[in-house]
């Protein structure tokens, strides 16, 4: 079963593969592998010369365990069900705060057009799109809102900094 | 008060457009059920008992003429031809249809108004105090922070999914009037000593199932940190709160959990990394909102007016209704005047497309144009002219909104009930009605004085019942309707939880049982200026649950 991956705002193939906590390592490619898995075995893992993602669960305090994964290529932050917003407030703290400047990737329940928007704008920039989602309708969602309140990862430039520039 | 620019208008139409499409997809099969519920839910729309129900954002409370006829448009156009005002200063239509709903909100944003997060987990619609810009016991004019703050959350990336609903209160003035205790985060406006602008922070208040009074995190937060202070404290529940269980995953049962201390430390915390972002208010910013919220043009000479004297002399109705339905205001010769939503044989709240025209009319006329609606459920409008308070009062009995019962016993605060909610256990509106017979009388009523008498259908609370010097709870009781009574509740400065006076009683007993706690109260009251709330809490529980149960059982 194939999902569809935008990244950078195009539809890619994924070149990353999941791997079970259980399962051996391959020899070559590019993995994600949970935390638990990392946090457990980081030197082994290191020491296989694998490109190596991170999957991390919304309720790992990004802030304390900064260190273990701020050099990852990729890190993957999980929506369990479709209201479950704690990653957001995750993926802001990496993109913004940290300068996490890896693929920040979206997956799970709420990787949708209707949330799509508000990811990007906390800082994903590769999204695993839920089973039966149509990327161009998310891609064109990118555009919904064109005027956010909020300055946030995106950079897109809030209101309130146009109204200061406006009145300057 | 508040106009929108460029910016804030591109953002409504932009949300009336997506929410026609959410619906469309819905309509056409592509959005499953469950996803659209909690879509529309964060544009203020539920599917009640019989219809759906939509509920309209009146931040703050403030209304426009224009705003009122278009309320009024929308409840002759697409409902039953009326409307409810709620606890949050909302305005609520329970018979629209689902497919006109974004019709109804193109409708809205023609003037400046949307749903946009007035349900749902997400940030709600700020209320503050109801004479905001008027009251003699304000510091500065609370709504120019709402405002700021109203937009700082306005499909906020971040805090769009919470745990739990998140209500947040202002209040600038020596009596709260905004009930600022009982909400997820109350904000107090205040001086320090160096004289400087800020705020009280207060968090984890809330009614529902479990109330809970809010506690103080922070004596003293400077002016501009208004927003990095409230974006920290969400972001610590929004990684924090509970999501395993909807009954605690509000942030008043994290902060109980974690502990206050605690939680204002990592609250603190998170605050210190973020303090100094742009989050920052600048003074700017500030004053660019603070200009909307200028006073009007008084009359310098409406103090000198002698007609306001003469008829209050004449005309014992008027003046009856002008001691209890005026609060001073701030300007010689003005008046803040209260119209009653709380007449005989009408839904507490209830206000109807002819009345929403006429008190339009009425506030172009004496008002500058503009009306408040209060958590009490009732409109004001804040500044109205001594020799203008006769003809207002004239016009408002012609329309039934001149009811003189203003913080007396049958200014009932009261949710929509079995009439409308699926969730409601209780026929509240028929309850308040048949207490408002009882207690009609006005003369009794003035001798009860001060009272709030606050009924929900079900323990979520929408009527806050337990802040209600008298609170009344439905309760269900094997598919029969019962009553569950508290005592020497407050939403005010001395905020507390009413205390339960035992067995709940029956639907039969319940306007007997009020009449109870009444007459207790008449008896052993000092004299007539011990309230209600001031004498339980001298006297407490037991003359009131022993005359309670006795004559409720007597009566069985």
């Amino acid at each position: 079963m194939s999902t569809t991956l935008i990244r950078n705002l195009q539809v890619e193939a994924d070149d990353y593969t999941l791997l079970a906590d259980d399962a051996a390592l391959p020899a070559s490619g590019k993995l994600i592998v949970s935390y638990a898995r990392w946090h457990a075995e980081r030197e082994a893992l290191l020491a296989s010369g694998l490109v190596i993602g991170l999957k991390i669960p919304n309720t790992v305090d990004v802030a304390t365990v900064l260190p273990e994964i701020a050099e990852r290529p990729l890190i993957e932050l999980d929506f369990p069900s479709f209201p479950d917003g704690r990653a957001y407030s995750q993926a802001r703290l990496l993109a913004e705060r940290f300068q996490f400047k890896g693929e920040l990737r979206a997956t799970g329940k709420a990787v949708v057009r209707d949330q799509f928007q508000f990811l990007l704008r906390c800082g994903f920039n590769s999204f695993e799109l839920r089973d039966g989602q149509d990327p161009a309708a998310c891609l064109a969602a990118v555009h919904e809102f064109s005027v956010p309140y909020q300055q946030a990862a995106d950079h897109a430039e809030p209101v309130f900094m146009r109204r200061r520039h406006g009145a300057a | 008060m508040y106009q929108y620019d460029e910016y804030d208008q591109k953002l409504v139409d932009e949300r009336v457009a997506q929410f026609r499409d959410q619906t469309r997809r819905f309509l056409a099969g592509e959005l499953p059920d469950d996803e659209y519920r909690m879509l529309r839910l964060r544009n203020g729309l539920y599917v009640q008992r019989f219809a759906p129900m939509l509920r309209i954002a009146v931040p703050y409370g403030l209304l426009a003429a224009k705003q009122l006829r278009m309320l009024g448009h929308i409840a002759r156009t697409y409902d039953k031809g009326y409307g409810h005002l709620t606890t949050r200063q909302n305005i609520q239509f329970n018979w629209p249809t689902l497919e006109s709903v974004p019709d109804i909100l193109a409708d809205l944003a023609t003037v400046q108004m949307h749903a946009i997060q007035t349900s749902g987990n997400c940030i709600r619609n700020f209320t503050s105090d109801h004479l905001a810009g008027v009251a003699a016991d304000e510091l500065v004019d609370p709504r120019p922070y709402c405002e700021i703050a109203r937009q700082w959350a306005t499909l906020h990336p971040e805090f769009n999914w919470l745990p739990r609903k998140f209500k947040i209160a202002m209040s600038s003035s020596t009596t709260d009037r905004a009930a600022t205790r009982v909400h997820d985060i109350g904000v107090h406006i205040i001086k320090n000593e160096a004289g400087e602008l800020g705020y009280t922070i207060y968090v984890g208040g809330g009614l529902g199932r479990t109330p809970i009074i809010g506690v103080k995190i922070r004596d003293f937060l400077p002016e501009a940190d208004l927003l990095s202070y409230c974006e920290a404290v969400l972001r610590v529940y929004n990684r924090l709160g509970r999501r395993d269980n909807i009954y605690k995953a509000r942030i008043k049962i994290l902060v109980k959990e974690t502990g206050p201390v605690k939680f204002a430390e990592m609250v603190e915390a998170e605050w210190a990394q973020i303090k100094d972002s742009y989050l920052k208010l600048t003074s700017a910013d500030l004053d660019r909102v603070k200009q909307h919220f200028g006073s009007p043009a008084y009359a310098a000479d409406a103090a000198s007016d002698t007609s306001y004297a003469q008829q209050l002399a004449s005309n014992g109705r008027f003046s009856a209704w002008t001691r209890r339905n005026l609060k001073a205001h701030r300007v010689p010769g003005y008046s803040a005047v209260f119209a009653s939503l709380k007449a005989k044989g009408v839904a507490p709240g209830d206000i109807d497309a002819a009345q929403l025209d006429a008190v339009a009319d009425l506030a172009d006329r004496y008002s500058f144009g503009e009306v408040r609606v209060t958590h009490t459920q009732n409109l004001v409008f804040a500044d109205v002219q001594q020799k203008d308070l006769y003809p207002l009062w004239q016009a408002l009995a012609g329309i039934g909104l001149a009811t003189p019962n203003i913080g007396l016993l049958t200014d009932v605060i009261c949710c929509p009930g079995l009439d409308f909610c699926s969730l409601s256990n209780a026929s509240s509106i028929a309850v308040a009605e048949e207490i408002f017979e009882r207690f009609e009388n006005l003369d009794d009523q003035h001798d009860i004085g001060e009272m709030k008498l606050n009924m929900s259908g079900c323990m979520n609370g929408c009527g806050h019942h337990s802040v209600g010097h008298i609170g009344i709870l439905g309760v269900d009781k094997k598919g029969e309707e019962w009553y569950q009574i508290t005592l020497g509740g407050s939403s005010s400065n001395d905020a507390s939880l009413g205390d339960r006076t035992g067995p709940s009683v029956s639907r039969a007993d319940i306007a007997n049982a009020v009449q109870n706690l009444i007459e207790t109260y008449l008896d052993v009251r000092m004299s007539e200026d011990e309230s209600f709330l001031a004498c339980y809490r001298r006297v407490g529980m037991p003359p009131f649950k022993t005359r309670l149960y006795a004559k409720v059982e007597a009566e069985a």
